[in-house]
């Protein structure tokens, strides 16, 4: 595995902050310092009040590789203590904390891609079945097919690989499976659409099936309801294809999708997760 | 990092996942893909696939397996108590 940057305490500067969807905001960041990221990795956000509070938070970023400039999509959890302060009230000039980058499990890189200027270090081999249950990377994953799964805001991390692996130009087979409420609900709506443009059979290509939920485009064939264990057997590569499967959603979404794909023969180890409760 | 009107309506469990920052400032490895072995069941898998529960207290770490408490963490402004007493064995890979 290659070796990923350390993650520390960086000051950033709000460069950009608009409505992603009515619910949530894109928010791109400068942070000064960063090393880059992988794709799929995530950072903690903490504010400070006048008084010394602090709140800290974790969120996905959308986007990898060298750049210090970092771009997140934040949903804006109703009650929440963080995030409608990020949605409704950053403006470009702010500053915040972060501490990052950060993961080294949910993450997805291209063949051959480097986020970091270190030295790569090579795999050691496994030597205890404790090694084999942590299903680390290795070159034997590069040929298998990539299946990646999200709920709502869970996209942002799956979004960030289906974006690197389209700049690689890299050849493994990638779909996503994306459960969003409504047309208007989904994230980075005109850059999955652009990312669909190549097709599954081309390098860099991608096959994007879309599940609504509450209300479907005009013209959608399926009604909106809720993904249902069918869909999943239909839409994701089959267990026999042994596809690597990342799922990001809220817990329920996520547990109720693993469920499906274990049913469905896939392997534990070759599925992760990461889930969010919300606040 | 839970809000106190929400303690009627408990956030669901996370994973392992949102422990990388916290335990950033405490290892100089991703504790996150590190293979953590269950001292009660004796599941060894990494420790981003553990349930994580996270109150205004702390943050407790449980088993995916038998759901043993692992691993317990809290923090104030000026320290950081964690205790790994549910842990037999940690294995983390050199890079």
């Amino acid at each position: 595995m290659r070796r990923l940057p350390r993650s520390a305490w960086h000051a950033a500067t709000v460069a950009s902050v608009r409505p992603e969807t009515s619910q949530s905001a894109r928010i791109e960041l400068d942070v000064d310092g960063w090393p880059g990221n992988a794709a799929g990795q995530h950072l903690d956000v903490r504010l400070t009040a006048p008084d010394g509070y602090t709140a800290t938070r974790s969120y996905s970023i959308a986007s990898s590789g060298p750049s210090s400039r970092v771009v997140l999509a934040v949903d804006r959890v109703p009650g929440g203590e963080v995030s409608p302060f990020l949605v409704d009230e950053l403006r470009a000039g702010d500053q915040v904390e972060v501490n990052g980058p950060l993961g080294r499990f949910f993450i997805w890189e291209a063949p051959g891609a480097d986020v970091s200027d270190a030295p790569n270090a090579p795999d050691a081999p496994d030597v205890s079945d404790a090694a084999n249950a942590s299903d680390a990377p290795d070159a034997r994953d590069a040929s298998r097919p990539v299946q990646l799964v999200g709920g709502g805001s869970g996209i942002v991390p799956l979004y960030a690989m289906a974006h690197a692996h389209a700049e690689a130009g890299d050849d493994t087979e990638f779909r996503l499976l994306y459960s969003v409420r409504t047309p208007e609900d989904t994230f980075f709506r005109a850059e999955l659409a652009q990312l669909a443009v190549n097709g599954p059979g081309r390098a860099g290509g991608i096959r994007i099936d879309l599940i609504y939920t509450r209300a479907a485009p005009t013209g959608h064939e399926r009604p909106p309801m809720r993904l249902t264990r069918d869909e999943v057997a239909r839409l994701v590569v089959p267990a026999e294809r042994a596809p690597r499967v990342f799922v990001c959603g809220s817990t329920g979404f996520a547990e109720l999708v693993a469920s499906w794909l274990l049913d469905l023969g896939h392997d534990a180890r070759s599925i992760r997760i990461e889930r969010f409760g919300g606040t | 990092m839970t809000e106190h009107h929400r303690t009627a309506h408990p956030a669901p469990h996370v994973d392992g996942n949102a422990l990388a920052g916290p335990l950033a400032e405490l290892f100089a490895f991703d504790v996150t893909d590190a293979v953590a072995r269950c001292g009660s069941c004796g599941t060894a898998d990494v420790v981003a696939r553990a349930m994580v529960y996270r109150s205004a207290v702390g943050t407790v770490v449980r088993c995916p397996a038998c759901d043993d408490v692992l691993a317990t963490l809290v923090e104030s402004d000026d320290r950081i108590w964690f205790s790994m007493r549910g842990m037999s064995a940690i294995e983390v890979r050199r890079r």
